[in-house]
């Protein structure tokens, strides 16, 4: 339809309206086991279960959670992930037995090429981050049972990320869940006397508690993806990004950037440091996924806050538990479309990655060049909102260009997206003639994409375009709800 | 010949990345069945598997087996891992070449900028692809140390591929080839490729230049080109530091000589140090030899490729012996290197002044050069000359300072 373009109309989703008649006095909503936990919800054929990421690939419960509905004999429940991670692949036997009907969030590895093949029986969902806190508040996805894991809790059902042994941060994926689905169910395993602060979840929302062992494996949030990269090309890219930004007057005292956790944007918010501390200037915010690097700048004091949507390493927790200026968000107050606005659009520069662009600055985040499911779009579409999009990318992965005549799937508009940048030169979207201004004396190596394109393939070659099946595997959702584009079938 | 024959070439594994592995089974029968397992299969699938026909078909190959283990490698790559393979195999001179890139012909100057010169391995082709995007003043495609015994075969051949299909970016094309006189069959896999510059390691005498000199003229001559090919010998040895002065002045084509300390200091029986105080004679004999044979001394390479701040001191010590530049190891090094070596402001303000006076009094038949009331030396002049072009060639003053001078 366009960007801006549907406007919704109705009333939000209302969940069932509970009474405080129907739980304990003494706020005691303990109960003996997960499995009892889902029973008491109800758990029966073809409910929604949503689980969320916050330990990332130190996740324990989700795997838990449909061994237990296996045993129950529940059958074509559909599984609503915030992400998912490796550790879930075993859940393709569930796909495969029937008992879980489809995925409706990220699918990358396994799960997403067990679905890019068309075996899953009902078409994946994927959503943004922003997305699925719309979907939720629209009604469109009606969650049954959501199933928070939470390093800290209490029996009523107060909840944080930031404390106990398995402190993970925040949990902010897991708070349109709360308030929306028919059932909540908290699972931790550090249980505290009632408070339980920070209430980043609020009990009230809560209908059963669950103590375990262990709730998820904290050292495993921390990803390859969050070191600074070593790659001498990705450095490259990274300095010639910040060279831009500072070219065109981004980079100016108070200014806020977003950068995600991988190694080419970790290495730009260590060139954006050495900007500001050379000039005795301070940014207002930086918008994250944070980890030891913004934190080290917030505590340096080049950065006023660290507005944080997930932690990435275990120091990024520590501070978000110790410093007042690094606080916890979540999709509701960064990201959701359908909302009287949103502080993405306040960003002054977000950097993020693509697997594919088009001439037309269109660009892919979910597919590969050759069709497989293998990211998700996280805050990806979110962000695209910020002042100016920048995607720093290589020309060329091994031998695969990133620059196409068309993406393999569209996830973001390329009227959204204003720079691309390369190790082989620098692209900027004609619709920002501003930006094309202020940098065309710089020095910088200023290409267009056509260019970038030709340069690629005459190193590589032109890649054989995809054929796919007609059978639609699964449909990538817009911000606002909308369908953008589809997934479908690869050809064996 | 045997009735099966088997080679294989190349690299495997997790971390390999732009390469491919390479194993050929020759056979009496059965056709040519070529099995591929590559993760850009559905992209490029149907290119390799033609180019390897093509190969194949090249060297009359019509009964083996050949499978390519592919992690997205180039063209010139698997041209090079699969050629290496046949060799092995086949005894059968012939090339398998891709077009020489017509950027890959041209010659350098004799008085190039070499300040600084990165090492690649020449077994490695992902360090290679993108080298020419970090600006070093030259490229080393390195058959020596960066290369393991067994693989000085398969190394050959992606080197000369490279040496045709690479985009260097203006850099001046370079080799290390392997000490004489087994270096000298590397020169077969370069010469008659593009190469700038043959980089002679563990050099100890002017003898081993005239071998290497014959063996280029002769390849030049069998494949009818006339062009300069240079050579930079380096000093590793207590006797080739001894022999400095023998071995700058042995042949017009030696435009510069380096340092190498790791094998010196080994030599000396003693390690390289943070002061250096261990290498001191030997740097300031080797400045010495190449200014007296008028050639560029070029310093050893600098090893923690994680500390810049102990490279710029490096680098600072390196300048006030007299150096022109120094080897880099990492990527990141090159501008580091180019940095430090540049003159700064003071130092090019002052050789302004001098150059502008020099050629005033040259313009008005003076013989005599002077500041206000200050005389200046010949060689006051001729050292401000050099600074001016060092800062020009290093970006920090531009070619036409004389007018800009003039107009500010």
């Amino acid at each position: 339809m366009g960007v801006g373009k549907y406007k919704p109309t109705g009333r939000k989703y209302g969940p069932p309206i509970p009474s405080c008649a129907d739980y304990p006095a003494d706020g005691n909503k303990l109960v003996g086991s997960l499995r009892e936990a889902l029973v008491n919800a109800g758990l029966r054929d073809g409910m929604t279960i949503s689980t969320h990421h916050h330990f990332r690939n130190g996740d324990l419960i989700a795997n838990q959670i449909f061994d237990i509905a296996s045993e129950l004999g529940v059958k074509d429940l559909v599984w609503f992930p915030s992400a998912s991670f490796p550790c879930h692949n075993p859940l393709i036997k569930y796909l495969e037995d029937g008992t879980i009907h489809h995925i409706e969030g990220s699918m990358n590895g396994p799960l997403g090429k067990f679905c890019s093949e068309g075996k899953m029986r009902g078409a994946g969902v994927l959503r943004s981050h922003g997305g699925r806190y719309q979907a939720v508040q629209d009604g469109e996805v009606h969650i049954d049972i959501a199933v928070i894991a939470a390093p800290q809790a209490d029996a009523f059902g107060n909840a944080n990320g930031v404390n106990g042994p398995a402190a993970c941060g925040l949990l902010g994926f897991a708070l349109a869940d709360s308030q929306y689905a028919d059932k909540v169910i908290v699972v931790t395993d550090t249980l505290v006397p009632f408070p339980c602060i920070p209430w980043q979840i609020h009990g009230n929302h809560v209908d059963y508690t669950v103590k375990v062992d262990k709730v998820g494996l904290p050292e495993k949030i921390v990803s390859g993806t969050t070191q600074i990269t070593k790659s001498p090309d990705r450095l490259l890219i990274a300095e010639l990004t910040a060279r831009f930004c500072d070219k065109a007057g981004i980079v100016r005292d108070g200014f806020s950037y977003q950068a995600g956790a991988g190694g080419t944007a970790l290495s730009i918010g260590i060139y954006f440091g050495e900007i500001l501390r050379e000039r005795g200037w301070k940014a207002r915010f930086i918008r994250a996924g944070s980890n030891q690097y913004p934190v080290a700048m917030l505590e340096e004091g080049l950065v006023d806050y660290i507005l944080d949507g997930q932690t990435f390493d275990l120091e990024g927790v520590r501070s978000m538990r110790e410093n007042p200026g690094h606080v916890n968000t979540s999709p509701f107050t960064s990201y959701n479309y359908h909302s009287k606005g949103n502080f993405s659009t306040m960003v002054d520069v977000v950097i993020l990655g693509a697997t594919e662009v088009d001439l037309n600055f269109n660009a892919n985040v979910v597919t590969h060049s050759d069709g497989y499911l293998l990211h998700g779009i996280g805050g990806w579409q979110n962000c695209l909102f910020g002042k100016c999009t920048i995607l720093p990318i290589p020309l060329f992965r091994d031998r695969i260009p990133v620059i196409r005549d068309e993406v393999t799937t569209l996830c973001g508009p390329g009227e959204l997206i204003d720079v691309i940048v390369t190790e082989r030169g620098i692209a900027i979207n004609p619709l920002r003639q501003d930006l094309i201004d202020k940098v065309k004396d710089s020095g910088l190596p200023l290409r267009s994409l056509q260019e970038l394109k030709e340069e690629a393939e005459r190193i590589c070659g032109v890649p054989r375009k995809q054929e796919f099946e007609d059978e639609v595997v699964a449909v990538i959702k817009w911000v606002d709800g909308t369908v953008i584009d589809c997934v479908r079938k690869v050809k064996a | 010949m045997p009735t099966e024959r088997f080679a294989q070439c190349g690299n495997l594994g997790d971390d390999v990345r732009s390469d491919c592995h390479v194993s050929i089974t020759l056979r009496q029968e059965g056709g040519l069945v070529i099995e591929l397992d590559s993760k850009v299969a559905r992209l490029y699938g149907d290119d390799i598997l033609r180019q390897a026909s093509d190969i194949m078909e090249f060297y009359g190959l019509r009964d083996a087996d050949l499978e390519i283990r592919d992690s997205g490698a180039l063209p010139f790559v698997i041209a090079a891992r699969l050629e290496a393979a046949i060799h092995l195999v086949l005894e059968d001179s012939r090339e398998w070449l891709l077009p020489l890139q017509p950027a890959n012909m041209q010659s350098t100057a004799r008085d190039l900028r070499r300040c600084s010169r990165l090492y690649l391995p020449g077994n490695t082709p992902k360090l290679m692809l993108n080298a020419g995007l970090h600006a070093p003043d030259g490229l080393i495609l390195d058959l020596e140390d960066a290369v393991a015994p067994d693989k000085k075969h398969e190394a050959r051949f992606l080197v000369r591929n490279a040496l045709r299909s690479l985009d260097f970016m203006g850099t001046e094309r370079m080799v290390r080839i392997n000490q004489v006189p087994l270096g000298l069959q590397d020169l077969d896999f370069v010469v008659p490729h593009g190469v700038n510059l043959i980089l002679l390691p563990k050099c100890e005498s002017a003898e081993q230049v005239h071998q290497v000199n014959e063996r280029i003229e002769t390849l030049l001559k069998g494949c009818g080109q006339q062009r300069a090919i240079w050579i930079m010998p380096i000093v590793e040895s207590a006797l080739g530091v001894v022999r400095a002065f023998e071995i700058a002045s042995s042949a017009p084509n030696v435009v510069a000589m380096a340092i190498g300390l790791e094998d010196y200091t080994a030599d000396l029986g003693t390690r390289r140090s943070p002061d250096g105080r261990e290498s001191f004679y030997a740097r300031s004999a080797v400045v010495n030899a190449c200014r007296a044979a008028g050639i560029q001394p070029i310093d050893s390479v600098f090893s923690d490729v994680s500390d810049m701040e102990a490279l710029r001191r490096n680098v600072l010590e390196s300048k006030a012996l007299g150096f022109d530049g120094m080897g880099c190891i990492h990527p990141r090094q090159v501008a580091v290197i180019h940095e430090t070596f540049a003159p700064e402001k003071a130092e090019i303000d002052k050789a302004k002044k001098i150059v502008r006076a020099f050629e005033d009094a040259r313009s008005r038949g003076l013989g005599v050069v002077a500041i206000g009331s200050k005389m200046i030396d010949a060689p006051v002049v001729k050292r401000a000359l050099r600074t001016i072009a060092t800062a020009v060639s290093a970006g920090k003053l531009n070619q036409n300072w004389r007018d800009e001078d003039e107009n500010r």
